[in-house]
């Protein structure tokens, strides 16, 4: 039973190590690389719980998770960036070395949080899987602030719904239609998020949505 | 009860048909008023008398708690005659109101609504049906003020009495949520079942401190009153002043010794304490202010305040197990509830009618008004007597049982109240006193002397009715002090529940008219000797003064000291009347500042006097907490113009926060 949780947990450990990555990469063609990556250990984690636990819907949102994120939306952010011409650095907020403080000590806070709350000892390997999918809600989270690109901030919050549905396999009786429908809620986002994008490369010639603020006249 | 329902129901429908109506029909109103507040007077007049109570239960209202409770016990019947004696009198007034000129459709519909919705609040036997009703009569009576909104004084009247009304509501709100507990039992029968918690029972305290000292006047909440009751058309102003401060002064009674529990000795400093404060300072207003219906209003605060103190007395007294002088202080407030509603409806009556004559309210246009219009005079008169506390006039009666229990007060075992005690009953003196030279200024400015104006030079008698409702308040004022003595007799229920005893001695005294406060040998005021003594002693100095100076009376110019100079500017104006009080009191009270612009020789501009006066409570507690609300909500504007990426940042905060909170408290 533990070889079980231990894979899991390992599975959902490497999202998080993709997760403090998302925050460190200094490109947006890695950023978007890194972004596979952690949704393509995401269907695998999903594939394992499937296996694991004999729910073979898994299998389904696992397929989704591998075929959508794992490599059509990462192809899509990729040929965006090469039309957009933005190789170039991300902008960033706060320096690298803050941005890992800070998502250590929210990583931190989300072990405290889910530690205390699945304090019983049935409930400790579920628990911990949330935990870690907690953690990695709230460093998409952090992505989307502290990031000044929009592509940047379209992977974070891609990266926050990976962690929901890593969430959703570890909580049991999620049932499919809901997966589904996460899924194509996110696919919408992406359109919604790419017109958003060249629209403001449109008329302000830059993605940083800093360009926004200016136009309405705000002071930073 | 179905009586009342009836009287009730007619006052609304005719509150409903009267807003249909345009022109002359409208003033059907106030016939319906009367009827209906003669019956509902006579069913609160038989259970006062004869004890029991009336219930009734309606389908509507909260369900979880059974409806709309509804009940008329002697507390509520006695409140209930003091204000359908009040919507009586307003009534009768109303049905002398010019038909072709004074009647419009922003005033008559609300009358019997406003009247209806006081005596609902009394009925209301379930925390959602006196609220319910509350509000109802403040949006009546917001309405009533705002009637001639035309006026931009009017309309900012209007607005502050909502603010404030709206505040009183809240805390009230919060009084019935904690005296209703978190089971929700709304009934006032379930809130007497259980009482709250010490510290639950004072936060409940403190909120009906302020809901229904926002209502009644208390000093610092009394700032929307001089100005929203003088507002209204004046029939009205005296329901608002005379009777709808009592349904504040009848819902803190309620909460504090119905519902509330027996208390702690010190809940009673807030109110004894504030009521003086309110009873001096609302008289200072009232000496210094030049407008009749504004003193009038303010010599309102002032007597809710004295009312508060008794409140406040008997509250100390009972939570020392010392029912008879708890039972004095209980019966000198309820006493004095009774006959502030009619010398405060008789004076602001007695305005209206001098507005109506004149059109002006402010007093240095006023004067000579005693030959024009003399009925009115000598019935305002009488008001002003009254409420100065002259005997044999009613209002000596309460206030002469406020000072008995002041007196007894050092009885008390608590230290603090033995030496607050003199400082009160001081503060009380120094009150009667002020209110004494405030009517004298009052009604020698408007009454006596020479017109000052060409409009008061005009003036007219008003109409019979309006004579009538005058009347009868001022025959009630002379009744009330002859017998003062037998109501108290008549307050024996409501006493008896409230602090668990009549007055001790009541019907031992010499005659049946004797009042006797503790016992006959140290408090006893006999009203129809002393008004004999005061029959006598004066008819005997007119016969002597007769017999001794010459018969004829003559008639001459008054001696003006050589200079003949017939401008009745000349005269005494109600700021110079106030010239010393506001030199003793005003430079303490609100900063007075007299300055004197004195042009040069030979300039042939007049020479100017101004005075200054400041309002302290009213710069403090108002304006300034105004001014930081309007500052925040600037700097809160911002929040509205944020990037995106901020907004994330807000949102992203409120969620770590919380998630740290969760963390931290499971």
């Amino acid at each position: 039973m533990n070889e079980v949780y231990d894979i899991s947990h390992l599975l959902a450990g490497v999202m998080l190590v993709t997760s403090f990555a998302l925050l460190y990469q200094g490109r947006i063609a890695s950023v978007v690389n890194t972004f596979a990556a952690q949704s393509i250990t995401l269907s695998l984690a999903v594939a394992w719980a499937a296996w694991s636990q004999d729910r073979p819907d898994l299998f389904i949102t696992a397929t989704i998770a591998f075929t959508l994120k794992g490599v059509i939306i990462p192809i899509a952010l990729h040929r965006t960036v090469a039309r957009l011409g933005i190789h170039h650095e991300v902008e960033k907020v706060v320096g690298v070395g803050i941005a890992l403080m800070v998502g250590l000590a929210l990583t931190a806070l989300a072990q405290a949080l889910l530690l205390k709350v699945a304090h019983s000892p049935e409930n400790y390997y579920a628990g911990e899987q949330l935990a870690l999918a907690l953690a990695i809600i709230l460093l998409g989270f952090l992505m989307m602030i502290l990031r000044r690109n929009a592509v940047t901030q379209v992977v974070g919050f891609m990266s926050m719904e990976n962690g929901l549905i890593l969430a959703a396999t570890g909580a049991r009786g999620m049932p499919l239609v809901v997966e589904v429908s996460v899924a194509f809620s996110v696919l919408i986002a992406l359109f919604v998020f790419a017109v958003f994008v060249f629209r403001i490369r449109e008329r302000f010639d830059t993605i940083d949505v800093g360009a926004l603020d200016r136009m309405r006249g705000d002071r930073r | 009860m179905y009586l009342q329902g009836a009287a009730l129901g007619a006052l609304v429908v005719a509150a409903a048909l009267a807003a249909g109506l345009r022109g002359t029909v409208l003033a059907i109103v106030y016939p319906v008023a009367a009827v209906a507040a003669v019956v509902m007077g006579v069913v609160d007049l038989g259970v006062l008398l004869q004890g029991g109570q009336l219930a009734a239960r309606l389908p509507i209202g909260l369900p979880t708690i059974g409806g709309f409770h509804l009940r008329l016990d002697p507390l509520s019947a006695f409140f209930g005659v003091v204000i359908n004696g009040g919507v009586l009198a307003a009534s009768l007034y109303g049905m002398g109101l010019d038909r072709a000129k004074d009647l419009t459709p922003r005033v008559e519909p609300l009358f019997p609504l406003f009247a209806a919705a006081m005596n609902l609040v009394l009925l209301a036997d379930d925390a959602y049906a006196f609220l319910l009703s509350w509000e109802l009569m403040s949006l009546a009576s917001w309405a009533l003020v705002v009637a001639r909104h035309t006026s931009v004084e009017n309309r900012r009247a209007g607005h502050l009495y909502l603010v404030m009304a709206a505040i009183g509501t809240t805390a009230l709100i919060f009084a019935f949520g904690g005296l209703a507990g978190p089971a929700g039992g709304y009934a006032f029968d379930t809130i007497r079942a259980h009482a709250p918690a010490p510290m639950v029972a004072v936060l409940v305290l403190t909120a009906a401190l302020i809901g229904c000292g926002s209502k009644g006047g208390l000093v610092p909440l009394h700032a929307w009153l001089p100005l929203a009751h003088p507002a209204a058309p004046s029939h009205v102003s005296a329901l608002m002043s005379g009777v709808m401060t009592k349904v504040a002064i009848y819902g803190f009674v309620r909460i504090t010794f119905d519902l509330l529990g027996p208390a702690a000795w010190w809940w009673a400093l807030p109110p004894i304490v504030l009521g003086a404060i309110t009873a001096v300072l609302g008289l200072l207003y009232a000496v210094f202010d030049r407008d009749l219906k504004r003193v009038l209003a303010y010599s309102t605060v002032e007597n809710v305040g004295l009312i508060f103190v008794a409140l406040g007395l008997a509250l100390a007294f009972r939570a020392n197990n010392q029912n008879a002088a708890a039972a004095v202080a209980m019966a000198a407030a309820l006493l004095h509830v009774l006959n502030h509603s009619w010398f405060k409806s008789l004076l602001f009556l007695g305005a209206g009618a001098v507005l109506h004559a004149t059109g002006r309210r402010d007093l240095d246009g006023l004067g000579g008004l005693i030959h024009r219009m003399p009925r009115t005079a000598v019935f305002f008169l009488i008001g002003a007597l009254a409420i100065s506390a002259l005997p044999p006039l009613n209002g000596f009666v309460s206030e002469w049982l406020l000072f008995q229990s002041v007196l007894a007060a050092p009885a008390m075992p608590q230290i603090t109240l033995n030496f607050a005690s003199p400082a009160i009953g001081a503060m009380l003196a120094l009150a009667a006193a002020l209110a004494a030279a405030c009517f004298v200024r009052v009604y020698g400015i408007a009454f006596l002397g020479r017109p000052r104006s060409a409009e008061a030079a005009h003036a007219h008698e008003v109409s019979l009715p309006q004579q009538i409702a005058m009347g009868g308040l001022a025959l009630l004022c002379i009744l009330g002090g002859l017998f003062g003595s037998v109501i108290v007799l008549g307050l024996a229920p409501v006493l008896t529940t409230l602090v668990g005893s009549g007055l001790p001695n009541a019907g031992t005294g010499p005659t049946p008219f004797s009042l006797i406060a503790f016992d006959a040998a140290r408090s006893i005021y006999d009203a129809p000797i002393i008004a004999l003594f005061v029959a006598i002693a004066s008819l005997t100095t007119l016969v002597v003064v007769h017999r001794l100076s010459e018969r004829r009376t003559r008639r001459g110019p008054a001696w003006d000291c050589g200079f003949p100079d017939p401008s009745a500017a000349t005269q005494y104006t109600a700021s110079s009347f106030a010239q010393p009080l506001r030199r003793v009191y005003g430079a303490v009270a609100f900063s007075a500042r007299e300055t004197v612009v004195m042009p040069p020789p030979g300039d042939t501009r007049p020479a100017r006097f101004s005075v200054t006066l400041v309002d302290f409570v009213w710069t403090t507690l108002y304006v300034m907490p105004g001014r930081a609300v309007l500052r925040l909500s600037e700097r809160l504007n911002a929040l509205q113009f944020l990037s995106i990426r901020r907004y994330l940042v807000l949102m992203f905060a409120a969620l770590v926060i919380l998630l740290s909170i969760a963390t931290v408290m499971t």
